[in-house]
């Protein structure tokens, strides 16, 4: 790891931020373009969790015995039925404490 | 109290529910940069210069997984692509501001200062000062991160790697997205984002998997948006 790189993190991250408020004017991007960008998370969040529940340390598909993806299952669920972040996280990291420590 | 710091006030006040996650996601990642060897130093100097628990952590990922600069830089910025839309629902209220308030609320418009600011500006419209608001909600998500990557900088230490702390990674990500579980289209586009990145994996060269599967799923997003408006 070099600090460049970290910069250069900050100053897309800062980009992406500015650039909108100093540079628009007042609805530049139309209701369409609007609903688009509303997509961005689901998006590019899956892209992060997937391969991060499915794959294991190598990178290859680990379905059998793979308490992560009881976890996240879990986890999608009380999401769902709660809108709840905390009680989210909190479920998919108490069950696959569960089945780590204790089932498998 | 003069209605500045009033503002800046319900601020703070308006953002402290939502920090309660970015407490454990704070820590997350420094026990995460002290695992992988970045070091105590890089990994805070993250957490200042970057400012952004979802790019640090892809910025820590891809770097890991050896993957190059390049790679890094673009997936962070399709990471923060996110943002171009809550600077253009909010340069409404803003654009009246001086640069330099401009650079400042920048630099701490993060998810949680945005949503409960852009509710906070609907409804204040008239409010010349309601830009401390998000000067107090930002402030606050800034320093509830620096404290808790602190944290966990110095529990990466102790922390136990049976634990399997990697673990609340994706289950943090993916609670970022549970408003959207019923919403259909949603779940069409989370479902082709996770499975070309996960079966992109190896295939998708040089690790821009990620990038890869955002850019696939979005388009698949404008494909659904087109035929919702169409049947209108």
């Amino acid at each position: 790891m070099h600090w460049s790189l970290i910069i250069y993190c900050g100053i897309i991250t800062f980009l992406t931020r500015f650039s909108m408020i100093a540079l628009l004017k007042k609805d530049t991007f139309d209701q369409k373009t609007k609903i688009i960008l509303s997509y961005v998370p689901s998006a590019i969040f899956p892209a992060i969790i997937f391969p991060l529940i499915f794959l294991d340390n190598t990178g290859n598909l680990d379905f059998e015995s793979n308490p992560k993806i009881v976890a996240a299952i879990v986890a999608v669920i009380i999401g769902y039925f709660s809108k709840n972040v905390i009680a989210t996280i909190f479920s998919g990291i108490v069950s696959y404490w569960f089945l780590i420590f204790i089932f498998y | 109290m003069n209605n500045k710091l009033k503002t800046l006030y319900k601020g703070i006040l308006d953002v402290s529910p939502l920090m309660i996650p970015v407490v454990p996601f704070g820590i997350i990642f420094g026990v995460i940069g002290m695992d992988l060897g970045i070091g105590p130093y890089m990994t805070f100097g993250m957490s200042i210069i970057v400012f952004g628990g979802a790019s640090q952590i892809v910025l820590l990922q891809l770097f890991s997984g050896g993957a190059s600069s390049i790679v890094i830089l673009s997936s962070v910025g399709a990471v923060n692509s996110r943002h171009l839309l809550y600077g253009a629902v909010l340069s409404e209220h803003l654009s009246g501001l001086k640069f330099i308030w401009k650079v400042i609320i920048s630099y701490v418009l993060v998810d949680q200062a945005f949503a409960v600011s852009n509710e906070y500006f609907k409804k204040n419209k008239k409010n010349k000062n309601k830009h401390y608001h998000l000067l107090g909600g930002g402030a606050t998500c800034w320093t509830i991160w620096q404290i808790s990557t602190l944290g966990g900088i110095f529990l990466g230490s102790i922390v136990p790697e049976e634990l399997g702390l990697k673990f609340a990674i994706p289950i943090t990500f993916l609670a970022l997205l549970i408003n959207d579980f019923k919403k259909i289209k949603n779940v069409i586009v989370m479902l082709v984002s996770g499975l070309i990145a996960t079966f992109g994996y190896h295939l998708i060269p040089f690790k821009a998997y990620i990038i890869v599967a955002a850019l696939s799923a979005l388009f698949v997003a404008v494909f659904l948006t087109n035929i919702r408006l169409s049947k209108k």
